[in-house]
């Protein structure tokens, strides 16, 4: 049985214009152990899916389908039970570590309390314990440092904090959201670093969100590629990469800036990305789509397995063969 | 830190007498003077009267004299109108009432406004959040000049319960009143602070983490979320407070609580110049001390500002 186990989730969220659909029926699963990357560029719905999955959803969004983590819906958990979920079964990570730790609280603080909450430790043992975390983590002179404020630390290292702060309990899952994106280069390797090590040492399963296509043909296992709150393609991050078969993925990877080749210009997806509020009722891509036509603007194509490529799952109107 | 406090005191000393120097002058450009009235004194006597308070010096000297005798004797020298009393007595009287009644107004401002404005904020847009913006609005638009007149029809004659004025020595059935006439719309003030800066605390990436970690909301409310809620609310505090232990005229008046309010509006009336410099100053000395906790407040909650 799969660790997570999402089926047709529906994200809406009730604003002042209306319904806004940021995720819409979107099913997929997570193996024991397994690295999983959702790529798509912002407003894809990718982050929601995780939030939803966390119970994050802001105050007006509401989540409907199902998640299941180990059998349970988490959608239907109580509070408290889902709160036992949270930490110990599935841990998180944010994007901008800058405003993800508490100003106002010391490291050691921050970190023992997930553990005297989660696991009754006196907080004597939950900070001697977060210190090993630390270690874990390569902060170097964790002993001392752990008595810091977050603002006494750099990006990289707080990233390295929150990953810490998100392991203590030693969650099967690990949800990271853009952990990279507020990074500069040189950080975002050692942190990709620090995520390939933790899954060799823990065994956490990952599911790393992202819109950097470069990390996650390194790191991830299956990929996941989501546009307008659907599913557009998912497989095997190596045949995806390879052989594309939607053209929404084809026009993603076609924008990732290549040093290898002498390319005068960066191609980019012409059009804007849709207005979740006003939906198409077929495929959401279409008004940017080269292949678009006769039912993709009415008739919304299902997840189905890419003709000559049993591995890679897509929902296109357009035949395999003709998108390349 | 001891550092940082030594050189606020030190600016404090040139704010508090470029404050006496501003008063004086104000006291001095007014028309009128303390002994003037409505028959006038024979020349000769007069003469002599303002001799005797040194008010036929240049006013220079007089304020020279006036600063060398607070600073060094400490004393705010004697009452123009109430002939037998210094400005030590008058203040000596006053001042502990205006500070009781003062100081319960603020805790009370301060319990009541924060608990309903953290209320409000964890049930935004809940039948509570409405109630809570609603007490405080009305309590804003009922400024106490409004509210203690209300008060004292209600409880007083109406109702019966509590004396409408007076004020022995403190004892509670005389404070209740004043308390919560001065007390309501710093209240109201203190909600709308505290609702709105929580909002905005709960909206932080921080508090999601906590979330994420599966801490209890009570622990994420008074843990997380607390402390950068009461940045903003800190900064209103200082002054209110100081607003509040130095009384209000209108509270003095209505609930005849003989806090210094009253005298130091009578002596403006009067042209009671001592009266007068001295409650500015105190008031003075309290606004200046008071901000200076309030940054010392901030440096405690917020640990990346260091002095």
């Amino acid at each position: 049985m799969a660790l997570l186990d999402i089926e047709d989730l529906r994200v809406t969220f009730t604003t002042g214009d209306g319904e806004v659909n940021a995720v819409n029926g979107v099913s997929f699963s997570v193996e024991e152990g397994e690295t999983l990357a959702i790529v798509g560029e912002s407003g894809s719905g990718k982050s929601q899916t995780a939030f939803a999955a966390m119970g994050l959803l802001a105050r007006n969004g509401r989540a409907t389908g199902q998640i299941r983590y180990d059998g349970r819906n988490l959608l239907e958990l109580k509070q408290k039970e889902l709160n036992r979920v949270r930490s110990e079964e599935i841990g998180m990570i944010f994007q901008d570590p800058m405003t993800s730790l508490n100003p106002y609280m010391r490291i050691s603080e921050q970190m023992a309390e997930v553990l005297t909450l989660h696991k009754g430790m006196t907080k004597r043992d939950a900070i001697a314990e977060a210190t090993k975390m630390l270690d874990a983590v390569k902060i170097p002179d964790a002993k001392n440092r752990i008595t810091m404020f977050p603002h006494e630390f750099s990006g990289g290292m707080r990233q390295r904090i929150m990953i810490a702060m998100a392991l203590l309990c030693q969650p099967r899952l690990l949800i990271a959201d853009e952990p990279t994106t507020a990074l500069d280069v040189t950080v975002q390797a050692q942190i990709m670093e620090l995520m390939a090590e933790i899954r060799q040492e823990f065994g956490t399963a990952i599911i790393l969100i992202t819109h950097d296509l470069g990390i996650v043909a390194d790191t991830c296992e299956r990929t996941l590629v989501m546009y307008g709150g659907q599913i557009m393609e998912t497989g095997p991050t190596d045949t995806l990469f390879e052989r594309p078969t939607h053209p929404y993925t084809l026009g993603l990877l076609r924008a990732v800036p290549r040093i290898d080749r002498d390319d005068e210009t960066l191609s980019t997806i012409a059009g804007e990305p849709p207005d979740m509020s006003r939906l198409p009722k077929g495929c959401p891509f279409t008004p940017r789509c080269a292949w678009a036509h006769g039912p993709c603007p009415t008739v919304r194509p299902e997840l189905l397995p890419a003709e000559g490529y049993p591995e890679l799952r897509r929902a296109c109107h357009a035949p395999v063969e003709e998108v390349k | 830190m001891l550092n940082y406090v030594l050189r606020r005191v030190a600016v404090a000393i040139p704010t508090i007498l470029l404050l006496v120097v501003i008063s004086f002058v104000l006291m001095y450009a007014a028309p009128g003077g303390p002994f003037n009235s409505e028959r006038p004194l024979p020349a000769q006597v007069m003469a002599n009267i303002e001799a005797r308070y040194g008010l036929d010096q240049p006013y220079w000297k007089q304020m020279a004299n006036y600063v060398w005798n607070v600073v060094v004797h400490f004393d705010f020298g004697p009452s123009f109108q109430y002939r037998d009393r210094t400005v030590n007595d008058v203040i000596a009287q006053g001042f502990p009432v205006t500070l009781t009644y003062g100081f319960w107004s603020f805790i009370v401002a301060l319990v009541v406004g924060v608990a309903l404005g953290v209320a409000a904020a964890i049930r935004h847009n809940s039948w509570l959040d409405y109630l809570a913006v609603g007490i405080s609005i009305g309590a804003q638009v009922l400024p106490n000049f409004v509210m203690a007149p209300i008060l004292v029809l209600v409880f007083t004659l109406w109702l019966g319960w509590l004396p409408g004025g007076g004020w022995q020595g403190g004892q509670i059935e005389y404070l209740i009143l004043p308390v919560i006439a001065l007390s309501t719309s710093y209240m109201a003030s203190i909600a709308r602070i505290t609702r709105s800066s929580m909002l905005e605390v709960l909206n932080a990436g921080f508090i999601r983490t906590a979330r994420a970690k599966g801490l209890p909301t009570s622990r994420i409310i008074w843990k997380h979320a607390m402390k950068p809620t009461m940045l903003p609310v800190l900064s209103y505090l200082g002054p209110a407070f100081v607003g509040m232990i130095t009384g209000s005229v209108i509270i003095d008046v209505f609930f005849s609580t003989g806090g210094i309010g009253q005298f130091f509006v009578n002596s403006a009336f009067n042209r009671d110049y001592s009266v007068i410099m001295g409650i500015t100053i105190l008031v003075g000395v309290l606004t200046v001390t008071f901000n200076l906790v309030v940054d010392l407040l901030y440096a405690w909650i917020d640990p990346k500002i260091r002095y």
